[in-house]
């Protein structure tokens, strides 16, 4: 019941009509970026960052989440009218979704995938609600050591085990780790990697890196590299709304895919692709005309949809209970912790509660407001879709600049920016992923943090990771999670037959 | 390790981003070498996770040579590269810093504005203009009016 106390307390704070009005913005927002191929929630928060130098930390946090939950269902419009999907997660949806659009069924698919995110949200909020406290009661026994074992595990499977490689994917990790020990160390005082340049001293900051890879590197990438692909708009000609088959056969999907999304969202290895994907194939399977999937099943966007925003939802349970980010949206958020001199972690419940039920609280009230500017609203938003292309990525170049020199008016940061678009242009054409880099940055010193304390606990002793049974099973776990797909591929031999 | 081009030719680029990598492993131990550190610190010290990098990118940057000199990995498909795009976004970033601290920042960023555009083939010079001046301006006094971001000062920022 003290759970139920503290919620209502934090819808206390979060109907409060200046919170409303952040909570408001951010969805709106949120829902316009997810729209707009290109554009995504971490680059929008990493560029909403300095905001937080003038308001107050509980709207901030409402505002991110807004946008983060916002940007879920932007993109499912996107990736049902426009069969170019803007965020990985989005992929399955425009698989069935894009194709009910082409036969005149937009609408039900834009209804299905709005309620399905809606109920999955609600339902992936009630998680957060009731796990935060048992997973931060489990994290207070929680040691250096474990904490910096658990990092690893983190750090593995959100590098190694989602992507398409783990080689590459660590390698975005390993560059996000040295770019965040950039500038001086804050236990000795000693300058790290700063070339002798002043400005580097402070460490580089995250908006910078985020901005450079997401904005200025898509935009190079799309300018240079772009396929001739089909920017066709498909039009909505059915009413937006559902009927009664369509919501026989949504229904059990959308709890499906929440049951799916939200455990694995949850688990300190996020992601969204790997449920999305697991729902699909569960809706293909369970289906009763499974020979609709692939012609526009309705299904196949209402399960996927749906286990999309539970695990977007799922990843805030490790984000506040442990403060370990596990996507980069989460990551940046976590910056933004920092930037207020809040420690993320276990205490945060505890230190910061008014803050986290608020954020909680407003979560649901953001789901609402979704509901309502996503259904009846989706035609405005249809219209952003047509925005001409050399106008949307001006425009994404403009924030880019502001977001960037709008918080140390220095040039060296816009430099800075311009190296890491570059870097951002390499990675996508030799695929490597880019949210390691986020998440190395920021998780890489507060793990750094936890190794050095815990090797001064045990007096420099590095076996104290593999003492503690705890840290010793995470730190297993973390090893067969990169080394058991390589061996069971070398025990299969390399006969495996290509595919093309 | 996804090896999938046995008995193809080695792929030259993605050989290089392998030494890429181990040229960043490089200056990471070199630059690991030159911390200051203190012998009370010795093995808590600021060198011990920058080693562990060291060594991270050093064998991930030998993986990647490896698996690109035995035919590299599979890309997603790109479209023909567009050097006239580049050459102008690349103008317009480099405008964009050489002007945003003397003329400031709405002209900087109408330039890069219009130049954007054309990278992406618009032809219509003057829409853009002035599309991209209105969206300068509205961004300027909406972040650093009513926001409070610091963009500085300049030519038509000191006329507001």
């Amino acid at each position: 019941m003290d759970t139920l106390a503290q919620l209502a307390a934090g819808f206390a704070v979060a109907l409060t009509p200046y919170n409303l009005m952040w909570c408001l913005v951010g969805v709106t927002v949120g829902t316009a970026i997810g729209v707009l191929p290109g554009l995504g929630p971490a680059l929008t928060i990493a560029l909403l960052l300095p905001l937080t130098y003038k308001v107050d930390a509980t709207a901030a946090f409402i505002l991110f989440a807004g946008i983060y939950y916002g940007a879920m269902y932007g993109g499912s419009t996107t990736s049902i009218l426009m069969n170019t999907p803007g965020e990985t997660a989005t992929i399955v949806t425009s698989l069935e979704g894009n194709k009910m659009a082409r036969r005149g069924r937009a609408g039900a698919a834009l209804a299905t995938a709005a309620i399905g995110s809606f109920v999955a949200g609600t339902i992936g909020t009630i998680g957060i609600t009731f796990l935060a406290e048992p997973v931060v009661n489990f994290a207070l026994k929680f040691g250096p050591a474990e904490y910096f074992s658990l990092m690893v595990l983190a750090f593995v499977t959100v590098s190694a085990v989602l992507g398409t490689s783990a080689v590459r994917g660590l390698t975005s990790l390993a560059v996000g780790i040295f770019l965040g020990m950039i500038g001086i160390d804050l236990q000795t005082g000693q300058p790290r990697f700063t070339f002798g340049l002043t400005e580097l001293l402070d460490g580089i900051n995250v908006i910078v890196v985020a901005v450079g890879l997401f904005a200025v590197g898509e935009t190079l990438y799309l300018a240079c590299f772009r396929k001739r692909a089909d920017g066709e708009v498909l039009a909505v000609e059915d009413s937006v709304w559902m009927t009664r088959e369509d919501w026989a056969r949504s229904w059990k999907p959308w709890l499906r895919g929440s049951a799916i999304g939200f455990p694995i969202g949850a688990m300190p290895a996020g992601g969204a692709e790997v449920p999305t994907f697991l729902s699909y194939f569960v809706e293909k399977r369970l289906a009763r005309k499974p020979e609709e999937f692939g012609h526009g099943a309705i299904e196949g966007v209402a399960g996927p949809e749906a286990a999309n925003n539970a695990s977007a939802a799922g990843v805030l349970v490790p984000m506040l209970a442990l403060g370990l980010p596990t996507s980069a949206t989460a990551a940046i958020m976590l910056s933004a912790f920092q930037s207020y001199g809040i420690t993320p972690g276990p205490m945060l419940l505890q230190q910061q509660s008014a803050l986290v039920w608020g954020l909680i609280a407003s979560l649901y009230i953001a789901n609402v407001m979704l509901l309502v500017l996503n259904l009846p609203l989706v035609g405005l938003w249809v219209k952003m879709l047509k925005i001409p292309e050399p106008l949307l990525y001006g425009g994404i170049l403009i924030f880019a600049t502001i977001g960037t020199y709008g918080i140390s008016q220095s040039q060296v940061d816009l430099v800075l920016l311009y190296a890491m678009g570059i870097m951002g242009l390499f990675m996508r054409l030799f695929d490597f992923p880019t949210a390691p880099v986020i998440i190395g940055m920021i998780l890489g010193p507060l793990a750094e943090q936890e190794f050095r304390r815990a090797m001064t606990i045990s007096q420099g002793d590095m076996m104290i990771f593999l003492q503690k049974p705890l840290s010793l099973t995470l730190l297993i776990v973390a090893a067969i999670a990169v080394l058991g797909p390589q061996v069971w591929r070398l025990q299969r031999g390399p006969s495996v037959p290509r595919s093309d | 390790m996804d090896d999938r081009g046995i008995g193809r030719g080695p792929a030259w680029g993605d050989a290089a981003v392998g030494v890429a990598v181990l040229a960043l492993a490089a200056i990471v131990g070199w630059q690991t070498t030159l911390i200051p550190t203190n012998a009370i610190y010795a093995q808590v010290g600021p060198k011990v996770i920058p080693w562990m990098a060291t060594a991270m990118l050093a064998v991930l940057g030998t993986l990647l040579t490896w698996q690109g000199l035995r035919g590299g990995w599979e890309h997603e498909e790109h479209g023909e590269f567009n050097v006239w795009a580049l050459a102008w976004l690349l103008l317009g970033l480099a405008l964009n810093v050489a002007l945003i601290g003397v003329a400031g920042f709405i002209i900087a960023s109408t330039l890069l504005f219009v130049c954007t555009a054309l990278a992406f083939g618009s032809r219509k010079v003057l829409r853009d203009t002035t599309i991209g001046f209105a969206l300068a301006l509205l961004s300027y006094v909406g972040f650093d009016r009513v926001l409070g971001y610091k963009i500085g000062s300049g030519l038509i920022e000191g006329l507001l």
